[in-house]
């Protein structure tokens, strides 16, 4: 049996980097990465440097304030382990959704990402209207 | 390119399909000879699983956009890996042939301004 499924957690924005890296320790074998979850960066983004209070930051990813609170948690303990065991994070994973990625046309009311990354959007991929704005929620 | 349409039946009168992976038909739509074709969609019944099997066919047929109403969760990360794009269309009355109509326009347009 599978429990409640979760909920969708918004993410404002992209982590800059894909991970972190220890330096310094060559003599230690290296170490299996761990895997920070976008929704746990996200969660120590607003608590810790944007200086939300967690009912605050609750509302942006759109879960429960028990809930956000669980995801920060698993946060700091993951980013301790790793500082402690000097081990590698990794930036991935979770039930999430990007607020940047869509983007809107403001003549068909269609919405539409972006997959590829070099290349800009600037047309409605449905029905060509240069009259597009990035979709805010 | 080719551009997929989620469609409810295989004329260009169906309405557009509001689910992705469930859909009966994908209208499929070349913008180089700006024709249309119905492929049915044999993840349709599929009890579980009907997103990821209708991806493969979508990634069989080269096919690098989908026109539809709601994506499922696990679909969106497949196809951004696949780098297709995907477009969603809130209005549920839509038709494909509306759909059609409005790629005609656009890719007619690009090909007299090349």
């Amino acid at each position: 049996m599978s429990g409640r499924p979760k909920l969708v957690r918004n993410i404002a924005v992209v982590p800059v980097a894909s991970g972190f890296r220890p330096y310094g320790m060559n003599h230690v074998a290296k170490k299996k990465p761990l895997f920070l979850l976008y929704e746990e960066y996200e969660a120590l983004r607003l608590c810790d440097y944007e200086k939300y209070t967690q009912a605050e930051a609750s509302t942006f990813i759109n879960v429960s304030r028990p809930t956000l609170t669980r995801i920060y948690m698993s946060a700091r303990e993951k980013i301790a382990q790793a500082f402690v065991e000097g081990r590698t994070i990794m930036i991935e994973g979770g039930k999430v959704s990007f607020d940047d990625e869509w983007y809107v046309c403001q003549s068909c009311h269609c919405f539409f990402n972006n997959p590829s990354e070099d290349e800009a959007t600037d047309e409605c991929p449905l029905c060509g209207s240069r009259d597009i704005n990035q979709y805010e929620r | 390119m080719k551009v997929a349409i989620t469609s409810m039946g295989n004329t260009l009168n169906s309405l557009l399909d509001k689910r992705f992976a469930r859909c009966p038909y994908f209208a499929v739509y070349d913008t180089e000879t700006q024709s249309v074709t119905f492929v049915s969609n044999p993840a349709e019944k599929i009890e579980e699983g009907a997103g990821p099997s209708a991806v493969n066919l979508i990634n069989s047929l080269s096919i690098k956009r989908i026109i539809s109403g709601e994506f499922g969760l696990k679909i969106k990360f497949l196809l951004t890996e696949l780098k297709i794009q995907l477009v969603v269309v809130k209005n549920r009355d839509e038709t494909v042939g509306n759909l059609v109509k409005l790629l005609n326009k656009k890719y007619n347009k690009t090909i007299k301004s090349i």
